[in-house]
């Protein structure tokens, strides 16, 4: 601790597992993530841990399901197209409560795509990925410090909830070298407690069973119910963002991960204009902080989402303001805007807010009125408007 | 001071390791700094190039897109990077090599005679590094004394002589002169 040290996206994402008490780590390799499987190739042993490099993906997640059945800390990563091969075992770990880590380092898609990063599987991440009904933590770091203290807490979070966690990172996150510093001990695995649900020498005590089905009419419902309650708490308890200069900004751009920083960039400009703007970052992307960008929604004129995609994470953050605020969308499909480029966009989102929308008072006071009654209060509020309507319905 | 800086050259002239120990040496100064390789298709005989990002404030992109300061150790590197150079931006060409002159007239351009130097030092491997002293000294992004301290941080199973002839090669660069 204390000491900056100058590392790889990848490497740091290792070795933040490692200090984080990972013991075992299965996959397979795949640009731009192969760092990881490298570093715990040599890097794992020294702790007395294990690493397999599996005949594929599928054998590699299915390595981890049981790995993790025993209750031990344990990894797996890979890039875009391998993430997709793994999802069915994502399912049967998630379907079967099974706390793990995971790390997805994004290239372009779909297909085989490229080997340059991109945002492009940011749905597939927050929706689950795999088939059924379930959901995992997804951190997004946007540096490598992060990179490297990110995956304790996705243990934590895990083996809290009894379910999958991953980092969506991405191939700048993957390759590029920065200062780095632990922020925490390294963690000595013998220091964790049994739980209760986890395998291993059974003698002189009562079976445990560790599975993702249940065939007795109507169990599995009951049993997704709970998982629903368990996700309902994790969205009210566990959200992180990272909220700066919006306290008076008029225009938010809502941006995550290596587009984040970018933006941040952007911002600045934008600021040194004179443009009030500021930036919003969710670093859960899942859960997703639906109520900080509705309370942001109500003070602030407009939101600019800037991802490298086609305009997924955009979907989000129009579900979180529900139609209250404009959002526009600069979307990068497996491109990596520069911070002027970013800045056009948000100069033009800037200049095209339409000051009728900033001067009706009645759309920051809405949220303060009980639901149930909006078609009165618009007309005491603004009286013209109300006149026009009235003419309009005459002719 | 932000200063975005590519550097390019043949596979195995050093321009990966350089950027590397220019990012080292910018985090020893207490700067943010960044390294970015370009790691697309690389072939033997190609050419690498990463980008370093050497700044006071926080580093944006990693990905130098407009560089402050381009290092060119071989002929197609300046095809590449002089277009990509801000204007008033600073090109440092291996001289030894490339021989087509910069056509832009709105940039400083630094030619050094980077393999000569180098191989009046001893050996031609420690041109990338005759280069990296060009940069410092030019631009101040970073002191020679502190890449001198990188130098054994970054390449951890060096001999001392090895380092010292770095050390050399760097000081002799840092004399270059920019037009």
């Amino acid at each position: 601790m204390g000491e900056k040290i100058l590392m790889k996206g990848n490497e740091a994402l290792a070795e933040g597992a490692i200090r984080a008490g990972c013991r075992f780590f299965s996959g397979y390799p795949i640009t731009p993530q192969n760092e990881v499987p490298e570093y715990m190739s040599w890097r794992l042993p020294d702790e007395g841990g294990t690493f397999i490099q599996a005949e594929s993906e599928v054998a590699a997640i299915n390595m981890i399901y049981g790995a993790a059945s025993t209750g031990m800390r344990c990894m797996t990563s890979s890039s875009s197209p391998g993430i997709s091969l793994k999802q069915e075992g994502i399912s049967y770990c998630a379907g079967a409560d099974l706390p793990f880590f995971y790390a997805n380092v994004v290239r372009g898609g779909p297909g085989l795509g490229n080997i340059a990063a991109s945002q492009g599987d940011y749905h597939q991440s927050v929706r689950g990925g795999g088939h059924g009904d379930y959901r995992v933590l997804v951190l997004a770091p946007n540096s490598v410090d992060e990179m490297a203290n990110f995956p304790k807490k996705c243990y934590e979070l895990a083996f809290r909830y009894r379910m999958p966690s991953m980092i969506l990172a991405d191939g700048i996150l993957g390759q590029m070298m920065e200062p780095v510093e632990f922020k925490f001990e390294p963690v000595d695995p013998k220091s964790f407690k049994e739980a209760g649900w986890e395998l291993g020498l059974a003698a002189g005590r009562r079976k445990r069973i560790v599975r993702s089905y249940d065939l007795r009419e109507g169990e599995l419902e009951k049993i997704n119910a709970a998982r629903l309650k368990k996700y309902r708490e994790i969205e009210e308890k566990e959200v992180l963002f990272e909220a700066k200069q919006c306290d008076d900004a008029e225009l938010v751009v809502v941006a995550y991960g290596t587009s984040s920083r970018i933006a941040a960039a952007a911002v600045k400009m934008a600021r040194d204009k004179g443009l009030k703007v500021g930036l919003f970052r969710p670093i859960t992307l899942w859960p997703f902080p639906k109520k900080q960008l509705a309370k942001l929604a109500e003070k602030s004129r407009k939101f600019l989402v800037v991802e490298m995609s086609m305009g997924q994470f955009v979907d989000d953050v129009r579900l979180a303001v529900c139609g209250r605020i404009e959002v526009d969308l600069y979307a990068r499909p497996a491109g990596i805007p520069s911070g002027e480029e970013t800045f056009a966009a948000v100069e033009k989102s800037y200049k095209s807010m339409t000051p009728a929308r900033a001067a009706a008072p009645a759309k920051t006071a809405k949220p303060k009125g009980k639901p149930g009654r909006p078609r009165k209060k618009p007309a005491k509020k603004a009286g013209r408007p109300a006149k026009k309507t009235r003419k309009g319905g005459r002719r | 001071m932000y200063q975005g800086i590519r550097m390019s050259g043949f596979g195995g002239q050093g321009v990966i390791s350089a950027g590397i120990l220019l990012a080292q040496a910018g985090l020893l100064e207490g700067k943010n700094v960044s390294w970015f390789p370009a790691y697309g298709a690389e072939m033997r005989g190609g050419t690498a190039n990463c980008s370093v990002v050497v700044a006071d404030d926080e580093v944006s992109s990693p990905i130098v897109s407009r560089p402050d300061t381009a290092v060119v150790l071989n002929e197609p590197s300046l095809a590449k990077f002089e277009p990509m150079l801000k204007p008033g931006g600073l090109l440092i060409v291996n001289s030894s090599l490339v021989n087509t002159k910069p056509k832009r007239t709105d940039i400083r351009v630094a030619l050094v005679p980077c393999n000569a130097i180098a191989q009046e030092l001893g050996t031609i491997k420690i041109a990338n590094m005759v280069a990296l002293g060009a940069l410092a000294g030019l631009t101040g992004a970073v002191s020679i004394e502190a890449i001198a301290k990188a130098l054994p941080k970054v390449f951890k199973r060096a001999k001392p002589e090895i380092l010292e002839l770095n050390v050399k090669a760097l000081k002799k660069g840092a004399e270059a002169k920019a037009e």
